[in-house]
């Protein structure tokens, strides 16, 4: 084997960190009782040196009835490399920790396409799944309400709320509240809501949205949440000890929990057959919010639906696969009915979901399970950070899903990808990621939600593109390559490219057609 | 019209063209020459749990807890000093030190046990502990998740949860630490079921 292809190689023997001045011997994290270094759930494949304290680059700026500007909160981003260094190393071992699971099952491809097939089933017969999911969860004594949209989920909430005189609620994770801006509402009614996750918890207690949907605050290094828990809980400012953060926020929460009047959780599916509702964490947290309080609400998005128990074996094995490079998470929680003495209450929520399936182009988006690998693996996303997306969903599922929501609003999202299909590739439930967002593109276009310049654009290089022959001519000389681009598009402050110090690439001396031509297809290429 | 029946409506309406029948499930086969038992508790170790391959449930948590105080116990074989069936509301568990109960089975895939309502008494009891020692009989290890789902505890318990190592979290900077939320460790005990218990 030449040297070229080995890999290159860290001090320690793996392969290259993509940041080599990450590399350490050792974080200080969990050990198994023979003393080897444990990377279960979201923990790192090998230890990473702590970068030392830069402030927090923040997500995109928000105006009202403005398209969010991507490429500008990207680049603030960019201009913290500590903060950039340490998020793309994170998420590109969640990646490899991914493809690790996958070698370790050869039946991966067939559970893949398993579960594609399942969720298009399930999909193309929602309604009656739908209503087999109310009968059976209503026999087993769980409360079913239904909300078309997401200021209809929270009067729902606030209702059961109202109804048993709760004060504080504590929750899991939910995307689905996220998208509902259910804690903002439930603060304009004097409820008071506490996130139980601790990434979730960081990100409430910095009033930022999570940055990703399962580890949300992985944009953030320990100085930061070091200065947020000594701003909103009192912690030691100078202690940003990992084992001390944690600790602390187990502390400071657990009284909550013991008190807390409602417990709140989302799902991760809901099966038709037997009426159960499936939560997965790592930190048992959505265990405790449901079964410490007398009173269990679960918000639950109607493309959760799933036909069988069975169809788990095919969804679990790859949920945590997928995510985190875990072969599952540390609690897999299956919800049938209220316990002796609870009450329990699903509010199946639509906010859009009904009419996305009536969109041939993107109703496969629906299949999505929330695992969160396309953004892992998304070049975009691990240079950019969440919040750069100024959404709920960021990264690629976030690109063809926000739009749906708000058109101009998101209207510059879909452009926030290489089109490269990673995202694609790593999809758990098969959905054609990169092609969305190709079709996302030209929806905007054709509705005119896009910017001019961006329409421009995309109409002189349609039209050439479409024109193999013109093509061909006007890029025949590097000259002729700037030619065929208005100079507005190529030297113009409009051009995203160009107008960050950065410089439109060399063109190749000859292109490929001249030198096929010239080398008879590389026969005759001397060498 | 109720938002149900919009919702309904809206769904059937808009219903994606093509078939879509659902697939059958396969089995695909799990690897293991020397039986279950050894892929278990290598799984259940790297996921963070400690596997105890047998041996007197007194002497174990005198070694692994001698500093416990309140122990409460769904088992048979330990008698605890906190009776789960007296429990009134389940924040009284707060101080509970360790909680012993009995899984139903195991799956060695993953190194999971799944503890449901009935072998815990109190759900909470499994996540307001300190730690947690699960007994799992060596003969109730199923090979991997599909076979776990075809199992009828799914079909009969109202609360079920596979619990694969103890409490965790990697939210700072990818640091793994157990004792998140819940059970700051996770012991699984290979212990027979006696029969007539």
């Amino acid at each position: 084997m030449s040297g070229s292809e080995e890999p290159r190689r860290a001090e320690d023997g793996l392969p290259a960190l993509l940041h080599e001045d990450l590399h350490t011997a050792d974080d200080g994290g969990a050990r198994g009782s023979g003393g080897e270094r444990l990377s279960h759930g979201e923990a790192t494949s090998r230890p990473l040196q702590p970068p030392a304290p830069e402030p927090q680059p923040r997500g995109a700026k928000l105006y009202h009835r403005k398209p969010v500007d991507h490429n500008e909160a990207a680049q603030r981003f960019i201009d913290a490399p500590r903060h950039a260094k340490m998020h793309d190393e994170r998420l590109w071992d969640l990646r490899q920790k991914r493809d690790g699971q996958m070698h370790g099952l050869p039946e991966w491809e067939d559970l893949r396409e398993l579960a594609s097939t399942i969720k298009q089933h399930t999909l193309s017969n929602l309604g009656d799944y739908l209503e087999q999911f109310e009968s059976q969860a209503k026999a087993n004594g769980i409360h079913v309400h239904w909300a078309r949209d997401g200021a209809e989920h929270n009067r729902i909430v606030h209702g059961i709320l109202a109804d048993h005189g709760a004060r504080r609620l504590i929750k899991s994770k939910s995307m689905l509240t996220e998208e509902v801006g259910f804690r903002d509402y439930m603060a304009s009614v004097g409820i008071e809501v506490v996130e139980t996750d601790l990434g979730e918890r960081i990100q409430q207690l910095d009033e930022e949205a999570p940055s990703h949907i399962v580890v949300p605050a992985v944009h953030k290094l320990r100085s930061d949440v070091a200065d947020v828990f000594a701003r909103e809980l009192g912690t030691d400012p100078a202690n940003d000890d990992v084992h001390y953060l944690a600790e602390q926020q187990r502390e400071k929460t657990r009284p909550l929990i013991l008190e807390a009047d409602a417990g709140m959780t989302g799902a991760n599916f809901a099966v038709a057959e037997t009426g159960t509702f499936v939560v997965c964490t790592n930190e048992g947290n959505a265990d405790l919010s449901a079964n410490v309080p007398p009173l269990h609400i679960a918000s639950i998005g109607i493309e959760k639906l799933i036909p069988r128990i069975t169809d788990l074996g095919v969804f679990i094995r790859l949920l945590s696969r997928s995510a985190l490079g875990s072969p599952i998470t540390q609690y897999t929680s299956h919800f049938r009915g209220p316990r002796d003495g609870g009450e329990m209450h699903i509010v199946l929520v639509d906010n859009g979901r009904s009419a996305r399936l009536g969109e041939p182009e993107f109703w496969q988006s629906l299949k999505c399970i929330r695992c969160g690998a396309c953004m892992n693996t998304c070049p975009v996303y691990r240079r950019s950070g969440g919040l750069s997306y100024g959404a709920t969903y960021s990264g690629p599922i976030g690109l063809i899903l926000d739009p749906s929501f708000d058109r101009r609003r998101y209207s510059s999202l879909p452009f926030a990808s290489t089109l490269n299909g990673s995202c694609t590739n790593v999809c758990p439930v098969k959905i054609n990621i990169h092609e969305q967002i190709f079709a996302w593109r030209k929806v905007l276009a054709e509705s005119h939600d896009i910017g001019w310049s961006k329409q421009a654009m995309m109409k002189a290089a349609g039209t050439v593109l479409s024109h193999p022959t013109l093509y061909r001519a006007s890029i025949a000389t590097a000259e002729g390559a700037l030619k065929l681009l208005p100079d507005f598009m190529v030297a113009n402050p409009l051009n995203s490219w160009t107008a960050r110090g950065r410089a439109m690439p060399d063109a190749p001396k000859e292109t490929f057609h001249q030198w096929y031509e010239r080398t008879n297809g590389g026969k005759e290429e001397p060498s | 019209m109720s938002a149900r029946d919009a919702i309904l409506a809206a769904v059937r309406a808009n219903r994606p063209q093509g078939d879509h029948p659902l697939p059958e499930l396969p089995i695909f086969p799990f690897a293991a020459e020397g039986g279950l038992v050894e892929p278990f508790l290598r799984n259940l170790e790297a996921m963070g749990g400690h596997g105890v391959e047998g041996g007197d449930i007194e002497g174990i948590l005198r070694a692994q807890f001698p500093q416990a105080n309140v122990i409460a116990s769904a088992v048979p074989e330990y008698r605890g000093n906190r009776d789960l069936a007296q429990v009134s509301a389940p924040n009284d568990l707060a101080d509970v030190d360790v909680a012993i109960v009995r899984a139903e089975f195991g799956v060695a895939e993953t190194g999971s046990v799944l503890l449901p309502d009935t072998a815990l008494t109190v759900n909470a009891v499994a996540y307001l502990a300190q730690h947690l020692v699960v007994l799992l009989a060596p003969d109730a290890i199923v090979p991997t998740l599909q076979e776990a789902y075809r199992r009828p505890e799914f079909h009969r318990h109202r609360y079920a949860s596979f619990h694969t190592g103890p409490s965790a979290t990697a939210d700072i900077e990818g640091v793994l630490i157990h004792g998140a939320q819940g059970v700051r460790s996770l012991s699984v005990v290979m212990c027979p079921l006696k029969t007539g218990s």
